[in-house]
């Protein structure tokens, strides 16, 4: 079977490694300690650890975009500031 | 709703109901009577008069048609996918809802929530690489190819019909039913499914409706042996020019297939919305 | 309260594998053409967050995103609650039960392009029922050349279009009330206002999850009956999204751009539909009662 169509490059495989690394250390750590009942935070709706780490995801989509459009293609910049993000909705919402 | 006000009052309520019914029901027959009738009419007549019903009324925009044979073919092949799509979307949508409507596993509500963005991907974004993926495989201008390509916002949409039908069903049925000794597929096959046939029914329908009406893909993943009828129907239309009375019989015929499928479900549908807490 | 078991994730396997399959991996596909350029015969240049930077600055695309959510909102705010509006005259039993069901789901089935025809035809000035009598009473109509006639066309054709699915849902839900809510009101003396307000509406919001979304949904991705009816004309005041999309990767084979572009326009989906979810299963889970029980 010929793949070639797909036009993988490194840089969007370690993309979809990583995501995939995620989603599997987010399983590895409910079965080793459960996350329990969902919470509530200052959102004012109920997550548990599944959905911060959409939340941190989806909004980090958009952070990149809008750094790419505001402030320029240097995008390390815009990682640093998703992973202060991802913490906060981790610790907060 | 009558023991629900005073009679003069439920009364006046009543007509008002009727003439809103009626006046949409008028607003979505207009459109389609339009189209029938100009598909009973000349091409020089629909261009020089303009009447509510033909003057000279003739059947040759049909004959046009049908003594093409590639119709025929446009009829199966759109058929065999619709089918195919509805029965693996079923088939496989059915251990899931059930499995979303009585346990809660690792990630089921994501998972869930999953399955429903697939049904938000606009099918302009996949066009491309769907072409690609299905030739890769060698199934492009196959039957199954488009099958399964409409499974990707029709399983998802089976999902969550079949499970707001499940849940409706006490869960008292399975534990008794495990506790008599069934086992769990003969369960799910003698007990169970019976029980949630309305259900079914409702899912089978927007799974052929979702998939008779979606044209993009499935022109997309066809060439010549599989074409659907609505792709057939703009390539006939292009060819004879702008022949209006022979594009009103062409979508005349395109919705024949879909009223005579609601004909005949009609009582299912009813019964199935009325028991499902969907 | 639903048993905590992982083995149910067998009874889910095949739905994964088979939504997997037609989902992942063109998405995936989707994201290597976007950060490269392509000249066909499968040769590939790396060309990093170039388009993503190019589309986000697009006049275009903003342009057409624009038009697109303003379509979505009107459809909303129309189809929603005339839906709602229509569900609640029709008759609860009887043979009118279905007529009205048959009538209604006709315009559902059939294919997206030729409901592109038919009001194609049907709004024409010259040899359309619509347009002729619209000109016929004096109104300058002409949905080929005026901006706003396009627009209202559209609008009504998605309304003859998609009304019937909120209502067919919206009646699913309110069958399913039992005679007996209705004598409590009546008892306690509640008016029609307060029937729907406090019986009808709570009742009806699962299945008002469900059309919300479809109808967002599918509002915003809509391409077929556009496309045939006005082809995103006059000008590009109806070229929405998908049909700019479509126009890019295959009129153009810009795979490039229409890849990145199409990236942005699923996530945006994403965020606006998991608002939507989020807002409105929350409400779910506020009224149920034993909250918090185990």
């Amino acid at each position: 079977m010929d793949l070639s169509w797909m036009a993988w490059t490194t840089p969007t495989a370690i993309f979809f490694a990583v995501i995939l690394c995620l989603i599997l250390s987010m399983c590895v750590w409910e079965w080793i300690s459960p996350g329990g009942q969902p919470r509530r935070g200052i959102l004012r709706f109920e997550t548990t650890r599944g959905d911060r780490l959409f939340v941190t995801l989806l909004g980090s989509a958009f952070i990149n975009l809008a750094w790419l459009a505001l402030v320029g293609p240097n995008l390390w910049w815009a990682l640093a500031v998703c992973i202060v993000f991802g913490v906060l909705v981790f610790v907060f919402v | 709703m009558m023991n629900l006000l005073s009679t003069r009052h439920a009364a006046r309520q009543r007509s008002y109901a009727w003439m809103v019914l009626v006046a949409y029901i008028v607003f979505l027959m207009l459109p389609l009577y339009w189209l029938l009738m100009m598909s009973f009419k000349t091409n020089q007549e629909i261009l020089s008069t303009f009447s509510l019903w033909p003057q000279e009324f003739t059947l040759q925009n049909y004959v046009t048609i049908l003594s093409d044979s590639s119709w025929y073919s446009g009829y199966i092949n759109s058929m065999m996918y619709v089918v195919m799509n509805t029965l693996i979307s079923l088939a496989v949508a059915l251990p899931a809802a059930y499995a979303f409507s009585r346990y809660r596993f690792l990630g089921d509500k994501h998972l869930f929530f999953w399955l429903l963005t697939n049904r938000m991907a606009p099918p302009a974004v996949f066009v491309l690489p769907f072409f690609q993926l299905y030739s890769a495989f060698g199934l492009i201008d196959t039957h199954i190819a488009v099958a399964l390509a409409h499974c990707l916002f029709n399983v998802p949409l089976a999902v969550w019909i079949l499970e707001g039908f499940m849940s409706s069903v006490p869960r008292e049925i399975d534990e008794t039913a495990y506790i008599d000794g069934y086992s769990f597929p003969r369960f799910f096959t003698k007990i169970f499914t019976p029980l949630i046939a309305p259900g079914i029914g409702v899912a089978a329908f927007f799974c052929f409706m979702f998939s008779w009406v979606e044209l993009l893909i499935a022109r997309t993943l066809t060439v010549t042996d599989a074409k659907p009828i609505s792709a057939i129907m703009t390539r006939t239309v292009s060819a004879s020019g702008l022949d209006w009375g022979v594009l009103a019989a062409a979508g005349m015929l395109t919705v024949i297939p879909g009223a005579l499928v609601i004909y005949f479900v009609r009582n299912h549908i009813a019964k199935g919305f009325a028991l499902g807490r969907v | 309260m639903k048993s905590w078991n992982n083995k149910a994730w067998f009874l889910v396997l095949p739905v994964l594998l088979l939504v997997a399959f037609s989902a992942i991996i063109p998405l995936m596909t989707v994201v290597n053409y976007s950060v490269q350029d392509s000249f066909g015969n499968n040769e590939f240049y790396w060309v990093g967050l170039e388009w993503f930077k190019e589309v986000l600055e697009s006049e275009r695309f903003h342009n057409a995103l624009m038009r697109n959510l303003l379509f979505s909102a009107i459809i909303l705010l129309i189809e929603i609650p005339l839906g709602i509006a229509i569900a609640l005259a029709m008759p609860r039993r009887g043979w009118g039960v279905s007529v009205c069901l048959v009538l209604m789901a006709l315009p559902l089935l059939i294919p997206w392009n030729v409901v592109g025809t038919i009001w194609q035809v049907f709004a024409r000035v010259d040899i359309g029922l619509l347009g002729y009598t619209l000109t016929q009473l004096g109104f300058d109509y002409n949905y080929t050349q005026d901006v706003v006639d396009a627009w209202i066309t559209l609008i009504v054709m998605d309304v003859w279009h998609w009304t019937s699915l909120v209502v067919l849902l919206c009646y699913s839900g309110l069958v399913s009330i039992p005679q007996a809510y209705y004598q409590a009101a009546r008892i306690d003396g509640a008016s029609r206002w307060a029937v729907f307000r406090y019986i009808q509406l709570p009742k009806m919001r699962r299945v008002l999850v469900i059309a919300v979304l479809l109808r967002f949904m599918d509002s915003f991705m809509i391409y077929t009956e556009p496309f045939v009816v006005t082809g995103g004309g006059p000008g590009n005041a109806t070229t929405f999204l998908s049909i700019d999309l479509v126009q890019m990767a295959i009129g153009q084979f810009d795979l490039g751009p229409a890849a990145a572009m199409s990236l942005i326009y699923f996530l945006i989906i994403l965020l606006v539909s998991w608002v939507f979810y989020t807002v409105m299963t929350q409400q779910d889970a506020d009224s149920a009662p034993g909250r918090g029980q185990p």
